[in-house]
């Protein structure tokens, strides 16, 4: 029961901050200087067709009242229409987002557990050639930013080492990702690259803390066996700071992969926000940052659930 | 361990120690490397920026080693100048950033109440949106000089280094050594800076150099989308974006920048790693 | 002897390097007796109580040595039957309760785990009930619902408890109890140690009890064994090594350790023991020792025969006086010193939850008032209330006539100096970044004084605690605790202040650390007529250093009044039930 108070309680607050990260948004793209008007009509634009659009766009009116207006519409689930094609914006982003969650769900399926593994592992050979080998190209990989290691793949797998895999995606208007399998390993590859480095760091950290502790000291000094000790104590205490960089991670892939969507041309809500950025289509900006937005605050409430299920001592002192 | 007979100076003992590291070294070298090629290149380069050499994309051209680009342009004159505006611009939004950030972090760490709150609620905002999506809106919306990237920067970075320096912060208030400062009559500037402030050197090296990474991998990657303020100039990040889709005609044109910031950023990473493990070294040894 | 302990001729290394940590140790201890491996920190005794169960920490090797438990030999076992043996032939109780055990876990399971590593029992069913039986002996509650408690769930003396069940599961033949009263509370302590001693004396064991506290030696060991610098100095029978002890160190201890019935005057002892890796080729307490001689610093002692049960090292043996200081070693016609600071009706509290309730005393000038209680009576809220940290009170607090404001940002500069705080951790109360002389100048330079008159006074304070001058340009980081502490009390005597409240100040130091400052705050207090509030939780050093004592508990002053009838003759139960649990050396030995 607690925890459902919890729960909600963290909800309440995603929800604000989803409010303020709008409102944002919003001061950010219709209350700088720059006349929305004029970018979709162009510089050769009459000042009557300019007052005219204005008005049917509603940005003559105050910047607050617009902003009320648009929230109100959200939460009716009218999410607006684009500036560009006229179309109601639900409608033809879905196939985008299907796509991103693709990516994300794929990407993380693989690289997660993977890390975990690997930190995990990295931390019983500590110091060890393992340990050191794993530890420098992990750094390598976080360092590198991802065109860098996306580019580097393609340069590889793709076109001058290498010719197994296709240098960019090739779809087809309102196709899904999975229908080229083979186009999608090399971002789905970059993407892995680039989560694998920050979890297995932290797993490996934590997992170092915790056989330092004195309970792992104690339950070797009982005779509990080595492998007991792993599982048992080790590993689910190691798990806790995880949940944070995961989810992280996760959400990353949604929105934070414009590099990679832009580099393998994949057709996902980064690539979208991308474009509608630069054509201006305000509509399209507003509701899709505030999808990527609502993805970073469902996983990070999952993420500090699962903590708290985890962690018995925050579990049963919940206020 | 404790060495009576000489004065340590505990910030010159630390960078000793980060030296001896191997790693430390390696890093230093690759980066050195590096940024004497960006700062030097530009006198070196046999051609300019946007000068027509021969045809695009061709390699084996006399004179020109690695082949011209997606213009004709020289692709090693262009990678020889390349590499001075992210290394300037990396710089500059570190420095803003990390300062902002860790002035905040501390402020917050130490002030407790309604200001705390204001600030690590706005981190926690900035930080729930990605800071590349920040940057493009930013950008596209006011413009891309240099100081607006300089800002983008700065808005992802901020946020990030607050949150840290105030985890280390919070570690510091809570010592009795701050509550003896406060009994006796410092003033609140005063305990900021001489005496929480200094206890949280070496977490603000290491995120210093850890956003230096980022910031000049930011830089980058907002040229290869096409966001830097000079368009037509050389620049690492727009030449592989540039030379990308000749890339198999052309492939140095792609390789040589791409190596170039592969090198940059795991060089400031190595010495960032070594920051980091000695600082936990101490960290872990002050703990009596 | 085929049971109890047997510890051969053990060494253990420095990892990679050829420096000893503990060398030549040997100990003998039969069933169902208790030994007490005593000494200060760094002395090695946690290294060799791990030892014996076959465990090295990080960065520590075995040379050579044997440890029989029973009829087994552990330190030639490979790994799997070391495992075997631990916890099943010889267990381990930990020193902090809390942190020994998994706090993700249930502690029924924890119980339940050390049965099913040695197939105790053969079935779930027996082990189960054996877990029960183990919580009786114990004195924990059998249920179900508390077994499924998590750690965090018990307080600190429940943890111990359960460390302790642990360990007896299997019945083992020897046991390593490692300072397992450190930070229980007296009356909790003494439920453990009566624990120790009947499930050691019912089942056989044969028990090395790891400790500073002299007191609880007193109590409850048979046998002690000194040890000094990796060494062990002297060993012998309790009556023996306390009324006539042989070595010279180990009657510098039994001349620190406060005692709650016998005398009381503490005396410390300057300097350090030599840590691994700088002990000299002879006498590692040479240095310190107040008959060395040529001898001594040349060759390591050899163990000499005091006689049939004790043994020290040292050439000098039979020329140890034990210094016997009875009461009244000070001349009790003391006048009373005029109040200075005087509480009336006090209450404080944690954001709105009142903890302190209707607290009055008054500390007069030249004299100390001891506070005491338990953890958690509202002493330190009391005291850091004084002292201007903590603001959440009401109540009147009048110094020399005018009401003190509630922080000390509030209050007058005048008032803010004249009432100093030192604190309890000398490892976290001086800027590890800043030098000695820049913590002590603080308060002067904020006042206005001119820097040469600071610096003298700077020096004019080292001197008063005892550190040379040299010491202003050191960092804290080159300080033992002890000389931090002093450095702590130098800055707050830098100031002049009129009151000095120490807050537990000596609980992290050694005894003959403790000793030192205690006598040094007596001094200071004599010299200088401060007023002094000395908050402990240590009832016997209260003996050695308070005129006056108020005893707390749960918020409120159970008793007050002068040291010798709150401590000879209580009046409230509260008082006589906390001195009657409290160990002492005096009481042991009659």
């Amino acid at each position: 029961m607690r925890i459902l108070k919890f729960v909600l309680r963290r909800l309440a607050f995603g929800l604000g901050a989803l409010i303020a990260i709008s409102a944002a948004i919003f001061l950010v793209t219709q209350g700088l200087p720059a006349d929305p008007a004029k970018t979709i009509l162009g510089r050769d634009a009459t000042p009557e067709s300019l007052a005219a659009l204005r008005s049917v766009l509603h940005l003559d009116r105050s910047l607050f009242s617009q902003y009320w207006e648009w929230l109100t519409n959200v939460a009716r689930g009218n999410f607006g229409t684009s500036f560009t094609t006229q179309m109601p914006i639900s409608s033809y982003l879905g196939e985008r987002f299907s796509n991103s969650l693709f990516l994300m769900i794929v990407s993380s399926a693989i690289s997660i557990p993977f890390a975990l593994l690997l930190g995990g592992y990295m931390a019983l050979r500590r110091d060890s050639l393992f340990d050191s080998a794993g530890s420098f190209t992990s750094l390598v990989f976080a360092a590198m930013p991802e065109f860098v290691m996306g580019t580097g793949l393609i340069v590889v797998f793709a076109t001058t080492v290498f010719h197994w895999f296709p240098a960019v995606v090739y779809l087809e208007e309102d196709a899904s990702a999975w229908s080229d399998p083979k186009g999608v390993i090399l971002p789905i590859a970059t993407l892995v690259m680039g989560c694998i480095p920050y979890v297995s760091r932290t797993m490996r950290a934590s997992m170092i803390e915790v056989l330092e502790s004195d309970y792992i000291e104690m339950a070797r000094l009982k005779g509990v066996s080595e492998r007991k000790v792993l599982l048992r104590h080790a590993f689910p205490n190691a798990l806790g700071p995880v949940f944070q960089v995961s989810a992280l991670n996760i959400a990353y892939v949604v929105g934070g992969a414009v590099i990679v969507e832009r580099l393998f041309n994949f057709p996902g809500v980064g690539s979208a926000l991308t474009e509608a950025i630069r054509s201006r289509d305000l509509p399209v900006i507003q509701f899709l940052s505030l999808l990527i937005g609502s993805v970073y605050v469902i996983t990070n409430l999952v993420a500090d659930v699962a903590t708290v299920l985890v962690t018995p001592r925050l579990r049963t002192t919940l206020p | 361990m404790n060495k009576v007979s000489r004065e340590p100076r505990p910030f010159l003992d630390f960078i000793g120690t980060v030296w001896a590291m191997r790693r430390a070294k390696i890093g230093v070298v690759i980066t050195g490397l590096i940024c004497v090629t960006a700062a030097v290149g530009p006198h070196l380069a046999p051609f300019t920026a946007t000068e027509f050499v021969d045809m695009p994309n061709s390699l084996h051209i006399s004179g020109a080693l690695f082949g011209t680009d997606y213009m004709g342009q020289d692709v090693w004159s262009r990678f020889l100048m390349g590499g001075g505006s992210i290394l300037f611009l990396g710089a500059v939004s570190t420095a803003i950033g990390v300062l902002g950030g860790a002035m905040l972090g501390v402020v917050a760490a130490y002030v407790k109440g309604s200001l705390n709150s204001i600030i690590m609620r706005t981190f926690d905002i900035v930080i729930a949106f990605p800071g590349i999506l920040w940057a493009l809106l930013l950008l596209s919306m006011m413009g891309t000089s240099n100081w607006l990237i300089i800002l983008a920067i700065v808005i992802s970075t901020v946020p990030r280094v607050g949150r840290i320096i105030y985890g280390a912060a919070v570690a510091v208030v809570e010592k009795d050594f701050v509550s003896a400062a406060t009994a006796i009559g410092e003033s609140r500037m005063r305990i900021v800076f001489r005496e929480v402030l200094p206890n949280v050197t070496s977490t603000l090296l290491v995120e210093t150099n850890l956003r230096f990474t980022y910031s000049i991998g930011g830089i980058a990657s907002l040229a290869f989308l096409g966001f830097t303020s000079d368009p037509t100039g050389a620049n690492w990040g727009t030449m592989v974006q540039e030379n990308s889709s000749a890339i198999i005609l052309q492939p140095w044109g792609t390789i040589l920048p791409v190596f170039a910031i592969a090198l940059l950023t795991i060089g400031t990473g190595l010495i960032g790693d070594a920051f980091s493990r000695v600082s936990a070294g101490i960290d872990r040894g002050r703990n009596d | 002897m085929t049971s109890g302990l047997r510890i051969k001729n053990l060494r253990l290394n420095v990892e990679g390097s050829g420096e000893d940590i503990v060398d030549e140790i040997n100990l003998t201890i039969e069933p169902g007796k208790v030994l007490a491996l005593v000494g200060e920190s760094g002395s090695g005794k946690t290294t060799v109580g791990l030892a014996v169960l076959g465990h090295a920490r990080r960065g520590v090797v075995v040379v050579h040595g044997e440890i029989h438990c029973g009829e087994r030999e552990i330190l030639s076992l490979d790994d799997e039957n070391k495992r075997k043996v631990r916890g099943d032939l010889v267990s381990y109780v930990p020193q902090d309760p809390a942190s020994s055990l998994n706090p993700a876990l249930r502690i029924g399971v924890q119980l339940v785990e050390t049965l099913e590593a040695h197939d105790f029992g053969g079935s779930d069913s027996a082990r189960r009930d054996r877990v029960r039986e183990m919580m009786s002996e114990v004195l924990l509650p059998t249920d179900e619902d508390y077994l499924r408690r998590y750690p965090h769930q018990l307080s600190g003396g429940q943890q111990q408890r359960v460390g302790l069940a642990m360990a007896f599961a299997c019945r083992p033949s020897v046991i390593v109890l490692d300072e397992p009263t450190t930070g229980l509370d007296v009356s909790t302590q003494e439920h453990v140690l009566a624990t120790i001693r009947q499930l050691t004396r019912e089942h056989g064991v044969a028990a090395l009890y790891i400790t500073h506290d002299l007191a609880v030696v007193a109590d409850l060991a048979d046998e002690v064994a000194v040890m000094y610098a990796g060494r062990v100095v002297e060993r012998g029978l309790v009556k023996d090594i306390f009324m006539r002890p042989s070595h010279p160190y180990t009657r510098h201890l039994v001349d620190a350790a406060p005692d709650i019935a016998g005398k009381k005057k503490v005396i410390g002892l300057s300097g350090r023991a030599p840590a691994p890796g700088k002990r000299p080729s002879g006498c590692a307490f040479a240095l310190r020792c107040e008959m060395v001689s040529d001898e001594c610093l040349s060759t390591f002692p050899v163990e000499v025969v005091v006689n049939d049960s004790q043994k020290a090292r040292c050439i000098k043996v039979g020329k140890v006086v034990r210094s016997i200081f009875t009461a009244s070693d000070e001349a009790s016609t003391r006048v009373q010193g005029s109040p200075i600071l005087d509480l009336r009706g006090v209450d404080a509290g944690y954001a709105g939850v009142k903890v302190v309730h209707d607290v009055s005393l008054t500390i007069r000038k030249g004299e100390c008032l001891a506070l005491v209680g338990e953890s958690g009576s509202g002493k330190t809220t009391v005291s850091r209330a004084i002292g201007g940290l903590h603001r959440e009170w009401s109540g009147s607090m009048n110094f020399k006539g005018v009401e003190l404001a509630k922080g000390s940002r509030q209050r007058s500069t005048e008032n803010r100096l004249a009432i100093q705080y030192v604190f309890q951790n000398p490892y976290g109360s001086l800027n590890p970044r800043r030098t000695i002389g820049d913590s002590i100048i603080r308060p002067l330079a904020i006042g206005g004084q001119s820097k040469s008159e600071a610096k003298r006074a700077v020096f004019e304070v080292l001197d008063q605690v005892n550190l040379p001058a040299a010491y202003a340009t050191k960092f804290p980081d080159q300080l033992s605790g002890g000389e931090r502490q002093r450095v702590a009390i130098a800055r707050a005597l830098v100031s002049k202040p009129e009151v000095l409240v120490c807050d537990e100040v000596t609980s992290a130091l050694d005894v003959l650390v403790q000793a030192a400052i205690i006598d040094l705050l007596d001094d200071l207090r004599k010299n200088l007529g401060l007023a002094m509030l000395f908050v402990t939780h240590n009832l016997p050093l209260v003996r050695s250093i308070a005129d006056e004592v108020a005893v707390m508990s749960e918020g409120r002053i159970v008793e007050f009044g002068s040291a010798e009838s709150v401590i000879g003759d209580p009046q409230q139960e509260y008082t006589r039930s906390l001195i009657s649990a409290t160990p002492s050396i005096e009481r042991s030995m009659r």
